[in-house]
This record gives structure tokens, C-alpha cells and sequence, in this order.
């Protein structure tokens, strides 16, 4: 079916396709909509789903947790200083092998307030073991949310599929949906590690460890990351098949015969496609590498995609602040390293708390690229 | 009414060979609420804590029952989560068994960092028990003082000094604030009265919503006194007043134990070195003076609201 959504809307619309036993969630800006109008979807009976609107984010991650322990598919939705407050559960939740998908409609942390879009939450949320999917379009981040589900519960892993805040999360697009019966075959159901609730087999979850066995454990959940590659490729290519739809770990855009190539997450990758076409035409040889998963970090897709080009750019929609880059430049760097020629590669910031980031900012960096001439480390992008 | 002999038959659900130290009352509480659980399936959650150090250093556990623990101020919101995927899977018919949720705090993870899960919680009325395993201070982390720790109390973040007596604030009253929550049962207990926390166990557990328990546990460790000592010191915390034990159902306040002859709040300090610096002068004698008023007054308070909204009040 054709349907007009938002970001929001289309995710909610997914989670109710999904129908997941446990939802646990506290509203935040701007993913509030997404758990609002899946509770009418709870209160109208459409889904079997237990809701459960706890008192704060770190309740909600952690009541995700409990129920996602009892064996259950979980899920739940947030941003910002939501997910900032869940940061601890965050890890508790990998380490503890639970395939808790959450929905994240990315914002800027505090301070200063700002409710808008950019990359700060989830990637502050990068090294505690969830897998981590930045979408383009609604019609991605739909799809996503989706795949999201079945790819955390064959990994054993949470799973975090990022929309941006207000850009996707508010703005109505046009998305093609699938059938509630096509989604729930797709997903089938889930198959648990463990079950907390079977009380005739008792297991104790979540043990202290000394010295003797945290670094085995910690080793085993990142040999659990490590792994992860091949089950998403296996589930997007399942999902092509089935619905038409594929979607790459690393997507190149004209790319071929690139001279200047960014890197970028996110929706920011749909401006830099008119940047790109628009450059194109003027016989601009520039192409875009769009990054969809950030976690597990696809290193070996990126040096070998990335290695053939002689400069890059890379975009960050957030700043670790006193870093040599942006975080996803010092992760691409370090891919890049040991390479014979390494490329040049730029680190830009850009579109921190909602600031517009236009086709005219996107030629400007290609144009900068292209020229490999650059004064500073860090080139911030529209800042006055 | 409950008999030792029978509750003796049941099974060791918390089973010995632990790491809690000698006379530990925690692992006491814990040991009895199990037993005094059966033969209702339980599945349990709890806080970081000593509780959680003890029992269940891997690759050792002391839990013959399910048990989850997540992170310190969580066990009211994990107990939270593991409900709802048990009203789920009873819902779709995938569990038969009428199963019982327990969650184990320490004082901390209920006073203090983990009050706003619990409220919550209780708020959402998640029907399970949630046992607070008080010991007055964050014992695991070394003794620091927590909203529980008594007035007076050496703790190493309120240490008795030249200036300073010790705590200078009197403890929190948790149970008023978890009847503010208008829970289906909650109780006050300490390990001595087997038979009064065994009784309140199996109510908290068939009352039809959150149920709350504030089980005193003397903490050798940290009250600084005899291992051999624990259940005594327990007795006389009831025996002084200083720990009452009442509860509140279906609206009505029940005092459960009246001492015969009420004792001094000085018989429950002495033994203990966190009250030692008490009795060395003028000074420890006004603090002293100061927690018996405090005892007084909220024995008469408690006593007012038996008066009020007790089995008297309801017949009258």
C-alpha cells in the first residue's frame, strides 16, 4: 500500500505491523509520536502488544531489558536526553545478548536545549554494543525497522535504527508499505536465548564477574559484533527478494570515476545526491558513499570502496568535541591507515542542532574537496 | 498460622555456600523469604549490591530460582519489564503457572538511587513484591550513610568527628511514602520474628497488586557488631521500638508486635560500634535523647494511625 507518512508515523506504522509483545517508553522529543500513536494502536486493539509508558527513559531500557530477558521481542523508542539517560542500560542490554529494538529520532544533547536534529545521541551511544542503522528516507527508515527486528534477534544484539529528528521524523513522504501478514512471515517468530520466566529450568541473569571472567564475557559479545556483518547482509537480501527492496551496508553514488567523495549518514546523503548530480552536470566528477550501518563498522566494505579514491570527505553530524575529526573521520581514518597510498581525507562537521544543510553547503564541501586545499583540521559547515 | 517445622520441609531456594559475610541479616531475609514463598513459583530480580555480590559471583550462584539483575537503581523497573512478559505470555496462553515476582533492594537501591523506578512502578501497580533488604547504609560500597541510616549513625560519609555527631538527619520514613502509593500490601519486619516476615511474605505475595516489604537487616560489617549478635540485635529494634512491626492493607495501619516492656533506644545502640561515639559524653547523650524522642514520637504516630485506620477504627 502507497501511503503519506512522516518519519513517526511510518515507524509507529511498522511497530504496529511488527505487533511486539513488550513495549516499554517515555515520550521525548521528536520521537514522542511514534510510542503516542502506537498507544492507540494499543488502546484500539490492533496489536497484542503489553505497554508499559514507565516513568523515565532509564526505566524504559531497563524494563525492555527485563521483559526482553523473559524471551520476549521488545521493543522501544527515544532521543536525545532520553537516550543519554539510558546510556547505562545501553550496555547492560548487549551484554546481556537482548535483541531490544529501539527507534531513535536523532537530536542534539544539552546544553544549550535544543530539540532539533543531528547525529549527537546516537552516536554518543556508539561503543555500548548495539547495532546501529542511519536512514536516508521514511521509506528507510520503515524498512529498517523492520529488518532491525530480525537482525537483532538472529544476532543476539539490540538494535537502534535512527531516523533524523524533525528532517525524517516530521516530514511527510511518500511510502510504500508492505502487508501485516508479509511483515509477521517475514519475522516469524523470535527465538530466544534464554527465558527468565521458566522457572523449572532457573538461570541467573546478568552475575557478577571478577577478574577471572568479565574480559571473557566482554570478548564474547564483541566476537558476537564482530560476527554480525553476514546476518544483515543475509536478512537485506532476504527483504530484497521478498519486497523489492535493497538496501547496501555502503551505497555508492556515482562513484565510479569520483574524484572527491563524501561519506555521510543519514539524511543529509539525499542532499548531497542533488550536490552530486548538480556537480555532475558541470562535469564535476564527485560521488557520494552513503554509510547505513555505523555499528557493527562495515571496515573492510569501507577500505575496499573507499581505498580507490584519492580524496574524501568525510560528514559528521556531530563533534567529540577536542577530537582529531569527527567521529566518524577518526573511524574512517584509522580504516584508511594502513593502506600503501592513503587518500586525503577531511573531516567535516555540520548541521549540529537543525542547522539546515543545503545543496549549496553540500557543492561548497564537494568544491573543497575536489581542490584538496584546506586550512583547518575540521571544517565547520554553515556556522557563523 | 505458620509453623518452623513446615516451613523447614520447604526447599533451600537460597542455597548456602554464598560469600556473605558471618551473620550477614541479608542473606538471613533472603534464606527466609524464599522458603516462606513456597510453593508459589517465583521469579526474582535485584539491585547491585551486596545481595547481588554474594550471591552471584560467576561462575558460582546461590539462586535455585530465576534471577535477573541488571544495574543498581533497577530492580523495581527490571521487575517492571519481567511482569509485563509475564502478563504477556499469560495473555497469549504461553504460561499456565500463576508465577510471583519478586525484586531485592538494598536500602540504597530503594531510598535512594532507585526510588524513582520504584514509584513508578508501584504507580503502574506491576503486581509484585519488592523487598527492601535494609541494613541502613550503602554497606557494599563501604559504609556510607543513605537516606535509611539512623540519626547519630558513624558512617564513612557521615563520620561522628570533632564538629559533627555522626548523621545529622534523621532517616526517611519509606514505608509512608510507598503507602502514599496506595499499594495493595506493605509491611514493616526484621529477621528475628521468623514467623511475622514469613506470615507477611505470603500476603505481600497474594495481595492483588505491588506489595512492599522493609525488612531490617542488621549488617555485622557495618553496625560494627558480633556476627553472633544479628538476631538479637533485631529482637531489640522491635524490642525498643526503633523498628516497628506493622502493616498496611486494604487501607487499615496493624501494629503486629507490642513489647511488653518497651526498652530504651539504648539497648539497641550499645552493642553496636556505629553508635559508640555516643556514649563517651555530654554530646552523645543529647543525640541519644534525641533518636529516643524520634523513636517516641513516630511509635505514638504509628500507634494514632492503628487508633485511626486500624481493625478499631473499622469495628467503631
Amino acid at each position: 500500500m502507497i501511503l503519506a507518512k512522516t518519519g513517526n508515523e511510518a515507524l509507529a506504522y511498522a511497530m504496529k505491523q511488527i505487533n511486539p509483545d513488550v513495549v516499554a517508553a517515555y515520550p521525548i522529543t521528536p520521537s514522542t509520536e511514534i510510542v503516542q500513536l502506537f498507544s492507540n494502536y494499543v488502546a484500539d486493539g490492533e496489536v497484542d502488544t503489553e505497554f508499559v509508558p514507565v516513568e523515565s527513559e532509564h526505566s524504559a531500557m531497563t524494563a525492555c531489558i527485563g521483559a526482553a530477558a523473559c524471551g520476549r521481542r521488545v521493543m522501544t523508542a527515544t532521543a536525545s536526553q532520553g537516550l543519554a539517560l539510558m546510556h547505562e542500560m545501553l550496555f547492560i542490554a548487549a551484554g546481556l545478548r537482548l535483541p531490544i529494538v529501539m527507534a531513535v529520532a536523532s537530536r542534539s544533547l544539552s546544553s544549550p536545549l535544543n530539540i532539533h536534529g543531528d547525529h549527537s545521541d546516537s552516536v554518543a551511544s556508539r561503543d555500548s554494543g548495539w547495532l546501529q542503522f542511519f536512514c536516508e528516507t521514511v521509506q528507510e527508515g520503515y524498512d529498517a525497522l523492520i529488518m532491525a527486528v530480525k537482525i537483532a534477534e538472529r544476532a543476539y544484539l539490540p538494535a537502534i535504527v535512527a531516523i533524523d529528528g524533525f528532517i525524517l521524523s516530521h516530514c511527510q513522504e511518500r511510502i510504500e508499505t508492505l502487508e501485516d501478514g508479509a511483515v509477521r512471515e517475514f519475522l516469524g517468530q523470535p527465538r530466544p536465548n534464554y527465558n527468565l520466566l521458566d522457572w523449572r529450568n532457573p538461570i541467573l541473569v546478568g552475575p557478577a564477574t571478577l577478574q577471572d571472567y568479565y574480559f571473557e564475557f566482554k570478548r564474547s559479545e564483541i566476537e558476537g559484533m564482530n560476527r554480525v556483518l553476514p546476518v544483515i547482509e543475509e536478512v537485506q537480501q532476504e527483504f530484497g527478494q521478498k519486497f523489492g527492496r535493497y538496501y547496501p551496508v555502503l551505497e555508492e553514488y556515482r562513484c565510479e570515476d569520483a574524484e572527491a567523495v563524501l561519506v555521510v549518514m543519514g539524511s543529509a546523503c539525499g542532499t548531497c545526491r542533488v550536490a552530486v548530480d548538480q556537480l555532475r552536470a558541470q562535469g564535476k566528477k564527485v560521488g557520494l558513499a552513503k554509510l547505513r550501518v555505523f555499528r557493527p563498522l562495515v571496515h573492510a566494505i569501507l577500505k575496499k570502496s573507499l581505498a580507490r579514491f584519492r580524496r574524501i570527505g568525510v560528514m559528521d553530524r556531530v563533534d567529540a568535541v577536542n577530537s582529531y575529526g569527527g567521529p566518524l573521520f577518526t573511524e574512517i581514518t584509522s580504516v584508511l591507515y594502513d593502506l600503501p597510498e592513503r587518500p586525503a581525507v577531511f573531516s567535516y562537521v555540520y548541521g549540529l542542532g537543525g542547522r539546515e544543510f543545503t545543496p549549496e553547503d553540500a557543492r561548497m564541501v564537494y568544491e573543497q574537496v575536489l581542490s584538496g586545499k584546506k586550512d583547518e583540521l575540521v571544517t565547520y559547515v554553515g556556522v557563523r | 498460622m505458620l509453623k518452623l517445622q513446615d516451613l523447614a520441609k520447604n526447599q533451600e531456594l537460597f542455597s548456602h555456600g554464598h560469600r556473605a559475610c558471618a551473620g550477614c541479616g541479608e542473606a538471613l531475609a533472603v534464606r527466609q523469604i524464599l522458603l516462606a514463598a513456597q510453593p508459589r513459583p517465583v521469579v526474582t530480580a535485584m539491585a547491585t549490591g551486596c545481595l547481588e555480590i554474594f550471591s552471584s559471583i560467576y561462575p558460582h550462584s546461590a539462586w535455585q530460582v530465576p534471577m535477573i539483575h541488571t544495574a543498581f537503581e533497577t530492580a523495581a523497573s527490571t521487575a517492571a519489564g519481567v511482569e509485563a512478559a509475564y502478563r504477556f505470555a499469560k495473555k497469549k496462553g504461553l504460561i499456565s503457572d500463576d508465577i510471583r515476582i519478586i525484586a531485592f533492594a538494598g536500602d540504597g537501591g530503594t531510598y535512594d538511587i532507585g526510588l524513582q523506578a520504584l514509584s513508578g512502578a508501584l504507580e503502574r501497580r506491576h503486581r509484585f513484591l519488592y523487598v527492601c533488604t535494609n541494613n541502613e547504609a550503602y554497606m557494599n560500597t563501604g559504609i556510607q550513610r543513605s537516606s535509611a541510616t539512623p540519626y547519630g549513625a558513624d558512617t564513612t560519609t557521615s563520620p561522628a568527628g570533632r564538629v559533627l555527631p555522626g548523621k545529622i538527619q534523621h532517616r526517611k520514613n519509606i514505608m509512608e511514602i510507598v503507602i502514599a502509593h496506595d499499594v495493595a500490601y506493605a509491611a514493616q519486619t526484621t529477621v528475628f520474628f521468623w514467623r511475622d516476615l514469613a506470615t507477611k511474605v505470603q500476603k505481600a505475595l497474594d495481595a492483588p497488586g505491588p506489595s512492599f516489604l522493609n525488612v531490617l537487616v542488621p549488617c555485622p560489617l557495618g553496625w560494627r557488631h558480633l556476627p553472633s549478635e544479628t538476631v538479637k540485635l533485631s529482637r531489640l529494634a522491635a524490642d525498643t521500638c526503633y523498628w516497628p512491626l506493622y502493616e498496611y492493607e486494604n487501607g487499615r495501619y496493624k501494629v503486629n508486635y507490642t513489647p511488653t516492656k518497651k526498652l530504651p533506644v539504648e539497648e539497641f545502640l550499645k552493642p553496636q560500634g556505629r553508635f559508640r561515639h555516643l556514649f563517651s559524653g555530654e554530646a552523645g547523650q543529647q543525640v541519644i535523647a534525641e533518636l529516643q524522642r524520634y523513636v517516641d514520637e513516630q511509635w505514638e504516630l504509628l500507634l494514632r494511625k492503628q487508633a485511626l485506620f486500624g481493625e478499631e477504627s473499622a469495628k467503631a
